[in-house]
């Protein structure tokens, strides 16, 4: 350590590497600084621990989309013989090769993230941190020892974990989260899964597209904050597509059975009777919460939201600290996805090594739920458009499609649909797309730039289409809702 | 009266307003609005005389299509005056107020050439000139007017479109809501092998729609192969039958032409399946397939013929050759099969053919894909050849000789080389000919009432409103000269034109930044410049290049192979770097794209690429964090994910 005269450490110290801990340091290196990263996977009330790069690599988006592939891929076994491929049916799926591969592939990008590091300079320590003042941390790593590390900016990414709910019995006990599923060895079996977010819909929906009995309890909506008619329409697809429903419904205790199964109460708020069932695993997908408390963020002067424990930050992402910054899911306020944490974080290190007044802005993020059938979607649900600027305000403009693929596998394309949300005055604007079918995420993408630049919907309009696609189907959308007429896009071609 | 001014000032004359609307005026029923002045003809640096040519054919539509056309001008008596008598005898007219139009002066001059009459009012009535006010009243009294004015042509249709496909269906739909009697004539010469299909045109029969279904069918191989890396179980060899597999998409495929034949019905539009041919001036002969003739007239037609593969002109080849006309329903598997070209449609039957595990060989004479970016082209190719289809560069072929009959047969194609004297000689189950398409427009009369076609290439131009030479024939989809050949431009341009012709519409079909994709097994999706055009245009130094390699997430556990997969873009330096070139090689490409170009459509930039937020993870996104320029050199292949 060379803190002397006041010097020290670190121009830039990142506490967590995560997809926004990593990308503050690798910018900040590039950058000439002289950069620390502190990184610690406390593990898993089951014991499930990973290595470097944060929930999107480890219990994130990345094995999240490759089970979902395996998923689709069994989906795509079954379409297989009507498109002349003579594959006798049904095929099994094997969990633990499955695993093995996905588990495999996030090891190798822990390494690469490591050795991207090693390459820019950045020093990188497996330590537990708390700060000890506004320029210090204090690291333990896994043998006790502690180890001071000073630094005249400090970045807090820590992100979030899942949340456990604290008064039903055997939760904790018996139950696993998102950070434990995707490093099971052994398939988890006959599960359900309790919550409604995102997270939990994309889980069940992989669990029944490799074959396993699947169950659902959610106790209001699905995807709340996401547009509600797409969202009904998501579960819709994933209730005929064999995921059980238990609405209404919220968990009372859970007890592990003599042979090994759990056996789960639950009160139906409905009829407001009790009612059981046994399944091998139980997924607790009901939120996550910031991974703070054991930051001493008190002894810096970091200010948290008390309802929600999270960083309050202002536009520059600068703490009540002025030196002390957060990005990421441990920020109140923010959309939690990789890319913003990792956007928010180089623009971040760009003004405060690279001379760049550039302001994150977080309006018009687009995303997209993977579940069976993906849901994408950028700017504004309906509803939030209507409150924002009255019905008589808003024109949705919207279509019932069928991929073409469908047509010769035979499958169900009822919830196949994409509805562009505008501004119902001249050159209405568009204020949100909703695109549910195949592909969602690589159809989003594109369109989320032409509503960053601001696309009337006569612009989308003129877009030729690419024939055939899905996405094509949006620059086709011609029905309004207002007008009443069957949206259903019939034959090919116009 | 209104003297008109002795000299045209042409266009961008003192006053005029910078951004003016473009489009010829809305069918006049309706004044133009104080404040929003239309235009005849569009605007820009347009030679005069060609501006002057496109104007006196807008004029000479507008004549011909209309019962009553008054030029007038608002202020002028006389106008009023005539307007006045025609609403007092209830006749519905189209008046152009030639002082609330742009080029109202360009207007009136081109109507003097026209009619010797340099004043206004100045009065068509079913397609005779009357004169100006003094002329039409004394028409009036004489009964002159009133008799013009009965003289309704009786044509039998408003409008026969030639060609039921993309483009003429969708004209034809289009201006039977506009409350219009139109009729169809669809009808397939059968290919030399015998093949025919039902309503719909190339791109539901034997184009797009089938090619995406056998390319899905393909990917479906590979997510197959794919399946046992993600712990789907299966140890069988699997086999590929293409018998199964063709009669589902024929299915399907009739089912589309049903579906066309049931909303011509519901919309009352007409439909023959006859060979439509002009014989005079708004008159058609239509043949059907018992040689039985039928004579049709319009007021006005639109050709959308399409095209047809083209033949080598070779000993042997529409005897023993296929072409894409009749892959898609070949009722056997067509085998070890040669594909002669290197057109989209080449690579991409190729490309699913080897996906069923088929020997595939490509002919090509010069190089990959033409037109397209060349980088892309040759990323395609190579992909494709290191998926097992095999390539023979720069050969021709001199002749085909059957050596069996067969479901499929065996053909001997003996071929030379384009460099040298060399041949060479191959033995396949098929040879697939995709070298090219000739546009369907020789023998339809076109010269009978003297439509021009471009001798060479057989294509009709048209100018921005698709009108031919002979004003009220309109032409759509893969026949236009210097458009792109694709169903959604004609669809849009079909439809467009009936909206402009009928409706109240002046919106014109925008050829510009038409997004497309090659569904060769990786696919390739592009929007806007290739980068050899680009740089012809722009010059190389005043574009940046931004470009990567990339790996999906779902080839890393499918051990599908790193650095193979290709994103660029092309940006104009010195227009905010604009992109004026998209460029995509990776699944999904299509579906990627088609948001870029809507993107593009907005006036997309590097700085709006940076500032919008990934969509994690995809292929698409990485379009949102490309940094490297290929003027760097700085080294693109790809480690690890998430920036």
């Amino acid at each position: 350590m060379e803190d002397q005269a006041g010097q020290r450490d670190y121009d830039l110290l990142v506490v967590g590497g995560g997809s926004g801990g990593l990308a503050c340091a690798k910018e900040a290196a590039q950058l000439g600084r002289k950069v620390a990263v502190v990184d610690y996977v406390e593990p898993s009330p089951q014991g499930t621990r990973w290595g470097l790069g944060g929930t999107c690599v480890n219990v994130g988006c990345i094995p999240k989309k490759l089970m979902h592939q395996a998923a689709l891929l069994g989906g795509l076994i079954q379409d297989a013989p009507n498109y002349g491929w003579e594959v006798a049916q049904p095929v099994p799926h094997d969990w633990r090769k499955m695993a093995e591969a996905v588990q495999n592939h996030v090891k190798s990008l822990n390494w690469g993230h490591r050795v991207q590091l090693q390459d820019r300079k950045v020093k990188y320590f497996n330590i537990k941190a708390s700060f000890v003042d506004e320029h210090t941390v204090c690291g333990v790593a896994k043998g006790g020892k502690e180890i001071l590390l000073s630094a005249d900016h400090i970045i807090i990414a820590t992100g979030g974990r899942p949340r456990y709910p604290t008064h039903i019995e055997g939760a904790l006990e018996y139950g696993i989260t998102s950070d434990d599923i995707f490093w099971l060895k052994e398939s988890p079996g006959k599960t359900l899964v309790v919550g409604a977010s995102y997270v939990a819909l994309e889980c069940a929906g992989f669990l029944t597209g490799i074959g396993l009995d699947t169950t659902i309890m959610m106790r209001s909506i699905p995807l709340r904050g996401f547009d509600q008619q797409m969202s009904s329409m998501v579960i819709e697809h994933m209730a005929s597509h064999g995921t059980r429903f238990l609405r209404g419904c919220a968990p009372s205790r859970v007890r592990r059975l003599p042979d090994g199964q759990l056996q789960v109460t639950w009160e139906d708020s409905t009829t407001g009777k009790e009612d059981t069932g046994t399944f091998d695993t139980v997924l607790w997908a009901i939120g996550r919460v910031p991974d703070t408390r054991s930051l001493n963020l008190e002894k810096a002067g970091v200010d948290t939201s008390p309802d929600t424990q999270k960083i309050l930050v202002d536009s520059r992402e600068a703490t009540s600290v002025p030196h002390i910054y957060a990005i990421g899911d441990v920020v109140e306020g923010r959309p939690e996805l990789t890319p913003i944490a990792i956007m928010a974080g180089r623009l971040l290190v760009q003004r405060l090594f690279g001379g760049s007044s550039d302001l994150m802005d977080y309006d018009n993020v687009p995303t997209t739920v993977f579940t069976p059938l993906e849901y994408g979607c950028v700017g504004l649900s309906e509803e939030e458009a209507v409150a924002r600027h009255g019905q008589e305000h808003v024109e949705v403009y919207h279509a019932h499609y069928k991929p073409l693929e469908f047509t010769v596998a035979g499958r169900d394309a009822s919830q196949c649909y994409v509805k562009m949300v505008c501004l119902r005055e001249p050159p209405q604007l568009v204020l949100g797309l909703h695109f549910l079918g195949p592909n969602a995420g690589e159809v989003t993408q594109g369109f989320a730039l032409g509503i960053k630049c601001g696309a009337s919907y006569a612009q989308v309009m003129r877009t030729v289409g690419i024939h055939p696609t899905c996405s094509e189907e949006v620059v086709k959308l011609r029905i309004s809702k207002r007008s009443g007429l069957d949206p259903t896009v019939t034959g090919c071609c116009g | 009266l209104e003297r008109s001014p002795p000299q045209s000032p042409g266009p961008g004359k003192a006053g005029d307003a910078p951004n003016r609307r473009s489009g010829h005026v809305r069918g006049a029923r309706v004044l133009s609005p104080p404040g929003r002045r239309a235009r005849l003809s569009s605007p820009g640096p347009s030679r005069s005389s060609e501006a002057r040519e496109e104007l006196r054919r807008h004029l000479v539509g507008l004549i011909e299509r209309s019962r009553v056309v008054i030029f007038s001008k608002s202020y002028c008596p006389h106008s009023t005056r005539v307007k006045e008598l025609f609403s007092s005898l209830g006749v519905e007219c189209n008046v152009l107020e030639l002082d609330q139009v742009d080029d109202g002066a360009r207007v009136q001059e081109v109507l003097s050439e026209i009619t010797n009459q340099k004043t206004v009012p100045n009065i068509f009535v079913n397609k005779v000139h009357v004169g100006g006010c003094d002329q039409t009243f004394q028409a009036y009294q004489s009964g002159l007017l009133q008799k013009l004015l009965q003289e309704d042509l009786a044509y039998d249709y408003d409008l026969i479109i030639i060609g039921g496909g993309s483009g003429g269906l969708s004209c034809a739909k289009e201006a039977a809501i506009l409350g219009k009697k139109v009729m169809v004539l669809d009808f397939v010469v059968p290919s030399p092998q015998g093949t025919s299909w039902g309503l719909g045109g190339t791109c539901v029969n034997v184009g797009c729609i089938p090619k995406k279904l056998m390319h899905q069918a393909a990917l479906l191989g590979q997510a197959l192969c794919d399946s046992r890396k993600f712990g789907w179980e299966y140890n069988q060899q699997v086999r590929h039958n293409w018998e199964t597999m063709t009669k589902a998409i024929q299915n399907h495929i009739s089912s589309l032409n049903w579906g066309y034949r049931l909303s011509l019905r519901e919309k009352a539009v007409a439909y023959v399946n006859s060979y439509g041919e002009f014989v005079e001036h708004h008159k058609i002969k239509a043949t059907n397939k018992k040689g039985q003739e039928t004579y049709y007239t319009a007021a006005q037609f639109v050709i959308a013929t399409g095209e047809r593969p083209r033949y080598l002109g070779i000993q042997g080849d529409k005897e023993y050759c296929i072409t894409s006309d009749d892959l898609f329903s070949l009722p056997y598997c067509p085998g070890k099969t040669l594909v002669v070209g290197a057109s989209y449609v080449a690579l991409e039957c190729a490309g699913f053919l080897a996906g069923f595990g088929l020997d595939v060989t490509v002919m090509v004479r010069s190089i990959l894909l033409r037109g397209f970016d060349q980088e892309m082209a040759e990323k395609v190719g190579s992909y494709m050849e290191q998926h097992g289809v095999k390539f023979l560069r720069k050969f021709i072929p001199v002749m085909v000789q059957q050596l069996e009959k067969g479901s499929p047969g065996k053909l001997k194609v003996l071929a030379k080389s384009t460099e040298g004297t060399e041949t060479i000689e191959g033995v396949y189950n098929t040879v697939l000919l995709a070298i090219g398409r000739d546009s369907c427009t020789r023998k339809i009369g076109l010269e009978k009432i003297g439509v021009k076609i471009n001798e060479k290439s057989g294509k009709i131009p048209v100018n921005d409103v698709e009108q031919t030479n002979v004003p009220y024939v309109y032409a759509v989809g893969d026949i236009l000269e210097d458009k792109p050949e694709l169903t959604p431009v004609a669809i849009q341009s079909g439809k467009l034109l009936a909206q402009r012709l009928f409706g109240a519409s002046l919106e014109k079909c925008d050829y510009i930044n038409v997004p497309t994709t090659v569904f060769t097994p990786l696919e390739y999706g592009c929007c806007g410049l290739s980068e050899e055009k680009a740089i012809e245009v722009y010059k190389k130094e005043n574009l940046e290049i931004y470009h990567t390699l990339f790996w999906p997430l779902e080839w890393t556990v499918a051990g599908r192979e790193n650095n193979t997969c290709y994103a660029k873009i092309i940006c104009n330096k010195f227009d905010h770097d604009r992109v004026i070139g998209f460029h995509i090689l990776g699944p999904n490409a299509g579906e990627v794209t088609q948001g870029f170009a809507a993107a593009m459509k907005c006036g997309l930039t590097k700085q709006l690429l940076d500032d919008t937020i990934g969509i994690h993870p995809t292929c698409g996104e990485v379009f949102t964090t490309l940094e490297i320029t290929k003027s760097s050199g700085l080294d693109i292949t790809q480690k690890g994910c998430c920036g």
